[in-house]
């Protein structure tokens, strides 16, 4: 089961991913405790030298994480002709018990991965590399959790087994279901709908205004975040149900199938992106006062709060326009 | 934004026109890189269009597939079965099938024989799958004599062959009228091979196998989403431990991306000196390599992968045809419908940009941080 292309190759990103980390990890140990930017020791010089290989490094790692992300789910997807009761990703994540995990772990270090990476940008454009410890100590931090995931990946891929029956999206996104998501499903439209445009106004807004006034980072992240939840629950609830043109069929999954024109990537390549320079704006907030960053800081988040402004409305547009498209009526007579 | 894909673009200018200078040198690189990524696509691409193939196939197969078992081994359909089932609610069509297998020593191969399911072959005559056709150099027309298993011998004019298009599924397939089937094996009268079961819904299916197996406890059913199961694992299999075996090679060519790129020539290190004595920053240095590394392995993908292409969809994948197909006496001849699969091209750019660019990071940032004065002098 385990010979598949795709999973070899995510396990090779994600061994490689935690190796280079592990290689790190020494000498963000020595710059958390020897950096000192106006020392012209040997050391100091050494240090300086290779933070330029180490960020490479961090940052090579942290591209290849956001790109896992997309083949995991890809992947996931595709594989769900092998196992009875599949129909899509649901299916093939739901096999054994580390699908889910896996794909939350993978997700998870997504946006610490854009967090970090919105840190560094900033600290290499200043000249005095004002945020290198902290850089360094965020990575020992990212280290457990790209490792979670490699371990997630390991445990669930060497698991899956084709004579496993597996549940289908319908039984774990129906309104009938206990937990989250069948929580999710069981929202009523109407109330679920105004949450959904509430909360991507607020993001919209917040972002549009900091891109504006450079004011209100946090808040940034802040609905962002909320958002990113707010739109999960919204397509699970009821875009999914427009899309499918059936009132039970709540899955976030099966829309990124062909037989639905693979408009799941319309609507989660901007989510994800948005939410991601959210958490970027969010990640560079508390460093705005450091001297050498008072210029840096304000043009980069403003820029980040852009693309995310941008983006949430370019979701929230394809949503609607999946909405008044479908012939389904879910809502008055 | 625009200042910075400015810069971009000026760095990979920059970098192009390097490339250019050192033609030499890359292109070794290049031939590997691109060698690498042909043979890891066209194991992929060729065990994908198998894949789709036997998907297309199986397509038109029935839903369920019922054989009777006797001490675990397959047995005849005995008379009386077809109609208990027959009446089962959601199945809408129940047919038994009359095939079997038919050693020709002649050949040293195995045939198919099969009555089709509106027995509208001619008896005393013979419809022939084309690689037989071949083998045995029959056409139209012409005649066959075959020595059946009890001894007799039986002659069959030939009416005709089957096309080319369906050689995949077809290859040593003999058409045969139900009343010839019967003589030509010795084939007790109202027996069956098995039945053949057709369902409108595909959400019954599992059902009503459940109920069949039920009914008649002597019996197997077989799906048709299970033997498309399996094909497609055997597959993945199979082009699994081509990638397997092929990942030996990817090592390889990141020992020698690394080596490559940490033997600079003392042009190359005179160039970085001067580029930072001009001015450049380590960070210029490691763009602008990396931008080197991205433009090899771009273009090293895109000729590999087109080459892959003409391979298994032009030439019909000499070199991977007998890892991945399987062989038999009697092989069909086909040729694959082109496919390629997005998730495909995506595992394949993983296998072999990213080992790539992993090995040359080091390397890279060692040609970075040398210092100019130093280069300068020497």
């Amino acid at each position: 089961m385990i010979f598949q292309p795709a999973i070899i190759a995510l396990l090779l990103a994600s061994t490689v991913s935690v190796a280079m980390l592990l290689a790190a990890t020494p000498f963000a140990l020595d710059v958390i405790r020897h950096w000192n930017i106006t020392s012209g020791s040997e050391r100091q010089l050494q240090l300086e030298r290779r933070t330029y290989l180490f960020s490479t490094l961090a940052v090579f790692v942290m591209a290849t994480q956001l790109l896992s992300l997309l083949l995991f789910v890809f992947n996931a997807d595709k594989m769900s002709v092998m196992f009875v009761g599949a129909m899509c990703a649901v299916g093939t994540l739901n096999a054994n018990a580390w699908g889910f995990p896996a794909l939350i772990a993978q997700m998870t270090v997504f946006f610490l991965a854009a967090g970090w990476l919105a840190v560094n940008h900033v600290d290499s454009r200043a000249p005095d590399y004002p945020l290198t410890r902290i850089k360094y100590a965020a990575l020992l931090v990212l280290l457990p959790a790209v490792a979670a995931v490699l371990w997630l990946q390991l445990k669930y891929f060497a698991n899956l087994r084709a004579d496993v029956i597996t549940s289908c999206c319908g039984s774990l996104f129906s309104e009938d279901t206990k937990g989250l998501t069948g929580d999710m499903a069981a929202l009523p439209p109407l109330a679920a709908m105004v949450a959904f445009y509430a909360t991507l106004g607020l993001a919209f807004a917040t972002a549009a205004f900091h891109a504006q006034t450079g004011r209100g980072g946090v808040w940034v992240a802040v609905t962002s975040l909320a958002s990113f939840g707010a739109a999960l629950a919204g397509i699970i609830s009821f875009v999914s149900l427009y899309i499918y043109e059936h009132p039970h069929h709540h899955c976030p999954f099966c829309i990124l199938k062909p037989e639905y024109d693979w408009q799941g990537y319309w609507l989660y390549v901007p989510l994800f992106l948005a939410t991601a320079c959210g958490v970027g704006v969010g990640a560079v907030q508390p460093f705005r006062r450091v001297d050498s960053l008072r210029q840096v800081i304000p043009a980069l988040s403003a820029r980040l709060a852009a693309i995310a402004a941008v983006s949430f409305l370019l979701f929230t547009a394809v949503a609607t326009i999946q909405i008044v498209r479908s012939n389904l009526v879910l809502l008055g007579s | 934004m625009s200042p910075w894909f400015e810069k971009q673009r000026h760095l990979i200018d920059f970098t192009l026109a390097s490339l250019a200078r050192r033609k030499g040198r890359h292109l070794g690189l290049l031939v590997v890189f691109a060698l690498l990524v042909f043979a890891l696509a066209s194991a992929m691409l060729f065990a994908h269009a198998l894949r789709h193939e036997a998907q297309q196939i199986l397509d038109g197969a029935p839903e369920i597939v019922l054989q009777k078992l006797v001490a675990g081994r397959h047995d005849l359909i005995p008379p009386g079965t077809i109609e208990r089932i027959s009446g089962m609610r959601g199945v809408q069509q129940v047919h038994g099938r009359l095939w079997g297998y038919y050693y020709d020593p002649v050949v040293k191969a195995n045939y198919t024989f099969l009555v089709p399911p509106d027995n509208s072959i001619q008896p005393g005559t013979l419809v022939i799958g084309p690689a037989l056709a071949r083998q045995r150099g029959l056409a139209p027309g012409t005649g066959i004599s075959l020595r059946s298993y009890s001894g007799a011998l039986y002659s069959f004019a030939i009416a005709a062959v089957l096309p080319q298009a369906s050689e995949l599924a077809s290859a040593d397939l003999l058409l045969v009228s139900e009343a010839d089937f019967r003589a030509f094996f010795s084939y007790p009268a109202d027996h069956y091979t098995d039945i053949a079961l057709s369902v409108a819904n595909p959400a019954e299916v599992r059902n009503i196998a459940n109920k069949l197996a039920k009914l008649l406890p002597d019996s197997r059913p077989i799906l048709r989403e299970e033997i498309q199961r399996t094909y497609a694992s055997i597959f993945d299999w199979r082009e699994g431990i081509m990638l397997a075996l092929l990942s030996a090679a990817i090592l390889a060519f990141a020992i020698l991306a690394w080596d490559k790129a940490s033997g600079l020539s003392a042009d190359e290190k005179r160039e970085i000196g001067i580029l930072k004595a001009i001015g450049w920053e380590t960070g210029d240095i490691i763009k602008m390599k990396f931008w080197e590394g991205a433009l090899i392995s771009l273009i090293a993908f895109l000729v590999g992968f087109i080459a892959a292409y003409v391979h298994v969809f032009h030439f019909g994948a000499p070199l991977f045809e007998p890892v991945l197909k399987g062989w038999s006496v009697l092989y069909p001849r086909f040729v694959l419908t082109p496919v390629i699969d997005g998730l495909q091209v995506a595992t394949l750019f993983f296998f072999t940009v990213f080992p790539f660019l992993a090995a040359t990071l080091v390397p890279i940032w060692r040609a970075a941080v040398t210092d100019p004065d130093a280069v300068m002098r020497t």
